[in-house]
């Protein structure tokens, strides 16, 4: 047996277009007379309209068209949300793509500007006359929900988007009988994903064929596909939707967006090819945010810190309209979740979707699960405090025992397999706890803040089971497909419905067809991301598509292998209960000299000459595989932080992620997707922020403003792993994509808290910026001679945004 | 209609003369002119760096430069790296280490490690991540830019 390739750190397929320059993203493609066009948003958080002068714009230099809201009455149908959770009075209010008498957040379109180049276009922009009429807004989602605050939308009263509570157990009696309560306010901050790549896309139609092609920025092109045929009228299978290289995603590319529905539009009003691509503050403003919670959140326990219930009351903003799978975020990917990796036996989650002048938020990097480990790890926190016990000692009281097939936990799901103690026992070895706990001590009666933080985490990702989709209101299903074609040279084409901008499919997909049919790595090429060219799939998101995707591959691959034994029985003259298959080679038992290598066969099946009875030429298969339950990583991350007393500055000093995501593929992309998770988590924590002014102008609205993490802030990542093979996954494979960010913000939140602590800080809003930090250590008395820290600082946790 | 300045610019070894609107932002003449789109736009405040090229020898934003300012001017941009075909050390240590996931902020990222490396053979991880001060990362947590900027620098004291 020669190495396996799968489990291999291979070095990407993909790479060399990438380190040459010669990836083609959405921006990079030109058409023949292909024009440009450039969107007017409204400067206002909230306004009525009162006129909209366009004429000196269509006068300027290269202009061929201006459009407003009144063009596209009648002719674009508003955006969709695809996710109406069930149960939950959801109001699907009105989202016009292009707003012709309200505008209801700073980045809503108002015009849109066709010239023959984009500096023309952007000229021509400045020359549009509106004329608003303002209107009060409201940012805060708590707040939005208040008596008397500004509405939104006359069909949706109080600013309710929707109300979802979900409970298992008896939480009240739970909390009435527990020995041990603790509370907490969390401001999850609005993040702004902050994709390298801005949005783009191009649309090209033909009215002679009636045909739309979509180039288009995106996670998931057949949703685009589908959801660009319900705004355009466009029949779906005359629409083909391209997503060319894209340039990172994290949740920000998966909804469909009103500015590709102008962009098309545009081509399909002027006939000819049009091209919008944001520039990085118009990204800021008119690309999804995410998170944006108030949460009051609390847990019961007994006198030993052994928890019996936890429960929320959230409030979600929505922003203004409701994005694609927005709904979806905070109730199924997070209330589902707030059991985490514990045994706990009543949980209840109640959930509130509140719309408010803001940019619409979407799934962000984790999407849901971020948020139910930072509320699960803070509330343990401050269990552990309560009870009197070491942090990581309260989190070892309570996690579920290993199970290997199938965990039903009180809220209502099963998780799949987990040995949850095993990466946490694993993570403790490698910082060294108990010696740094030694140390801590020391350092303390010196003055030095120094801290360590633990996360445990369970994650559900791996979406998903389609009947569950509907179940729960996903407006698709969420299986996948795959096509594997092997040509009569032996070479491999695997045609993916998923969607992958950076994960790495290209190699890890040709690593199962390797591995599962012997034939070289360098044989293989992935096909994706055009909906023309591939078979039907729900997308790259939830960390689903090695999971799903590459279960489809795999079983494929399974199809190909049986139907090739078939015919290399044949060829071989024997019988096929006699033929054995190793590493690309099929032989007669006990006659190793007698083999069929898949290239023959392969060969044989494409030209057909001497098949057996009943068996179809061609070495082509296809399946279409849909999960039967999620799946759910786990692990166990620390950060060990510094903060500096004179300016509070944090410095991260350590950061070990230990996590489990079943058999690796490819170890090395698996690593890389943990290092980019722990410093996106690691923004939320200490630098990032959407940040408004209360008339809702976004502060932070350029790259100058949000501090997404640089090179120098961050240490080098350490990544361990555990494997708990899932029971249900064909490879046993779990999702890696998200559990970087899942568990990363509430390690280095716990463990600033815990460098603090001396000082009696409790709690602080993130990002925990050098200046709230300090602004905490002066009001906390703090001298620096590790003693007199007396008066605890009440942190007050504000929710302005 | 602005005027139009003629220019002529040696890019990748290959001369260009054209006229341009004296507003033309360099990075836009190279990706829209030159179809050099090798070069990317990440944002409009000089932040990220996907758009670093070089010019006359050092790196620039070429977001941040105007067209007319490389006038006489010898550019590199990321298409111009490797010689028939051959990888340089940057490209192919970034290969090897996983320096990258959706390639965007990539050309930016290596026109910057080359120039560390050309400054300092022998960098240490810290100078590393403070010559990235400039260039940002979403995918990578800039972990293995920096193996792959290492790794480069080894590579080229080893030949």
């Amino acid at each position: 047996m020669t190495t396996r390739i799968f489990g291999s750190g291979i070095r990407r397929r993909e790479d060399p277009r990438l380190i040459t320059g010669q990836a083609a993203y959405t921006d990079d493609i030109k058409l023949a007379g292909m024009v440009h066009a450039a969107i007017l948003r409204s400067p206002h958080a909230h306004a009525r309209i009162t006129s909209i002068n366009t004429d000196a714009a269509k006068a300027s230099p290269g202009v061929l068209a201006v459009y407003t809201g009144a063009d596209i009455e009648g002719v674009l149908n508003p955006i969709p949300c695809a996710w109406a959770i069930p149960d939950s009075d959801l109001k699907a209010v009105a989202y016009p793509a292009i707003a012709s008498d309200v505008v209801r957040y700073v980045g809503d379109a108002v015009a849109v500007v066709v010239a023959e180049n984009r500096y023309q276009a952007e000229d021509a922009m400045e020359l549009i006359d509106v004329g608003y009429q303002p209107l009060p807004s409201i940012i805060n989602p708590e707040a939005a929900l208040a008596d008397g605050a500004p509405q939104l939308h006359e069909d949706a009263p109080n600013n309710q988007a929707f109300h979802w509570v979900a409970a298992g157990g008896d939480t009240d009696a739970a909390f009435a009988d527990a020995a041990v309560t603790v509370s907490e306010t969390i401001n999850q901050q609005k993040l702004i994903p902050t994709p390298m790549e801005t949005r783009s896309a191009i649309a090209a139609w033909s009215s002679a064929m009636g045909e739309l092609t979509l180039w288009n920025t995106t996670q998931n092109p057949h949703i685009a596909r589908f959801v660009t045929c319900l705004v355009t009228g466009v029949g779906e299978h005359k629409i083909r939707v391209i997503a060319p290289e894209v340039g990172g995603g994290f949740g920000a590319k998966i909804a469909v967006y009103p500015w590709e529905m102008i962009t098309a539009f545009c081509s399909m009003q002027l006939g000819v090819p049009v091209k919008w691509t944001e520039t990085r503050s118009e990204n800021y403003v008119a690309t999804t945010h995410g998170r944006d919670h108030v949460e009051y959140v609390e847990m019961a326990a007994d006198a030993n810190g052994k928890v019996t219930a936890v429960r929320s009351v959230v409030y979600a903003g929505m922003g203004a309209y409701l994005s694609t799978a927005a709904p979806g975020i905070p109730t199924i990917l997070h209330g589902l979740m707030y059991s985490g990796p514990y045994d706990i036996a009543n949980i209840k989650a109640d959930v509130y979707g509140v719309f408010t002048n803001s940019t619409p938020v979407e799934a962000y990097r984790g999407a849901g699960r971020p948020e139910a480990t930072f509320l699960l790890e803070r509330l343990m926190d401050k269990v552990g405090d309560a009870v009197g016990i070491d942090t990581v000692e309260v989190r070892r009281r309570n996690l579920i025992e290993p199970f290997d097939n199938n965990r039903d936990v009180a809220i209502g799901i099963t998780y799949d397999s987990g040995n949850y103690s095993a990466a946490l026992d694993q993570l403790l070895g490698h910082i060294g706890y108990d010696q740094f706990r030694h140390d801590q001590e020391h350092e303390r009666e010196h003055g030095t803040l120094r801290g360590v933080g633990v996360a445990c985490y369970c994650e559900i990702c791996g979406l998903g089971p389609s009947q569950v989709a509907g179940a729960v209101g996903f407006g698709g299903g969420l299986w996948e497909s795959a096509t594997v074609r092997i040509y009569a040279t032996g070479k491999v084409n695997v045609f993916i419905g998923t969607s992958p901008h950076g994960q790495g499919e290209e190699t890890t997909f040709a690593q199962i067809v390797s591995d599962e049919i012997g034939v070289d790595v360098d044989d293989v090429e992935v096909v994706h991301g055009d909906t023309d060219t591939t078979p039907m799939g729900w997308g790259t998101y939830g960390s689903r598509t090695t999971v799903v995707g590459g279960a489809a591959v795999a079983l494929t691959m399974r199809k190909l292998r049986d139907k090739a034994r078939v015919i290399a029985a044949h060829l071989l003259e024997a019988d096929e209960a006699d033929i054995e298959y190793e590493d690309g080679q099929f032989f007669v038992r006990g006659a190793r000299d007698r083999s069929q290598s898949i290239q023959d066969v392969a060969l044989q099946a494409n030209v057909a000459w001497n098949l057996p009875e009943g068996i179809e030429p061609g070495m082509e298969a296809s399946t279409y595989y849909d999960p039967p339950n999620f799946s759910y990583p786990f692990g166990a991350h620390a950060a060990i932080v510094s903060v500096d007393p004179d300016n509070g500055h944090i410095t991260l000093d350590r950061y070990v992620a230990v996590d489990d995501c079943g058999p690796q593929i490819n170890p090395m992309i698996v690593e890389g997707q943990v290092h980019g998770g722990v410093v996106q988590g690691a923004g939320q924590a200490l630098w990032e922020g959407a940040v408004y002014d209360d008339n809702g102008q976004l502060l932070t609205g350029t790259m100058m403003d949000y501090a997404i993490p640089r090179a120098h802030l961050v240490p080098d990542i350490e990544v361990h792993s555990t494997i708990t093979p899932s029971p249900h996954n064909p490879l046993g494979v779990k999702g890696i994509g998200e559990t970087g960010t899942i568990a990363s913000t509430a390690a280095i939140y716990s463990a600033v808290m815990d460098a603090l602590k001396p000082l009696g800080i409790t709690g602080l809003d993130m990002p925990l910026t050098p200046e709230r930090v300090w602004r905490a250590i002066q009001a906390s008395g703090y001298t620096g001679n590790g003693h007199g820290h007396d008066h605890g600082h009440d942190h007050g946790h504000g929710h302005n945004h | 209609m602005p005027n139009k300045v003629p220019i002529t610019v040696t890019v990748n070894g290959r001369s260009h003369s054209a006229e341009v609107e004296p507003r033309t932002l360099l990075v836009h003449f190279l990706r829209e002119t030159l179809n050099l789109t090798g070069t990317k736009i990440g944002c409009d405040t000089s932040q990220c760096g996907a758009c670093v090229v070089k010019m006359n020898g050092v790196t620039v934003k070429s977001c941040t430069a105007f067209a007319v300012q490389a006038d006489g001017a010898e550019v590199t941009t990321i298409e111009g790296l490797a010689e028939n075909g051959n990888l340089t050390a940057v490209q192919e240590a970034f290969w090897n280490n996983h320096g990258l996931q959706c390639g965007y902020c990539t050309a930016g990222m290596i026109m910057t490690v080359t120039e560390i490396i050309e400054r300092n053979p022998n960098p240490s991880a810290e100078e590393v991540r403070a010559g990235l001060e400039g260039n940002m990362c979403r995918c990578t947590g800039y972990n293995n830019i920096v193996r792959a900027a290492l790794a480069a620098a080894a590579a080229g004291q080893g030949g």
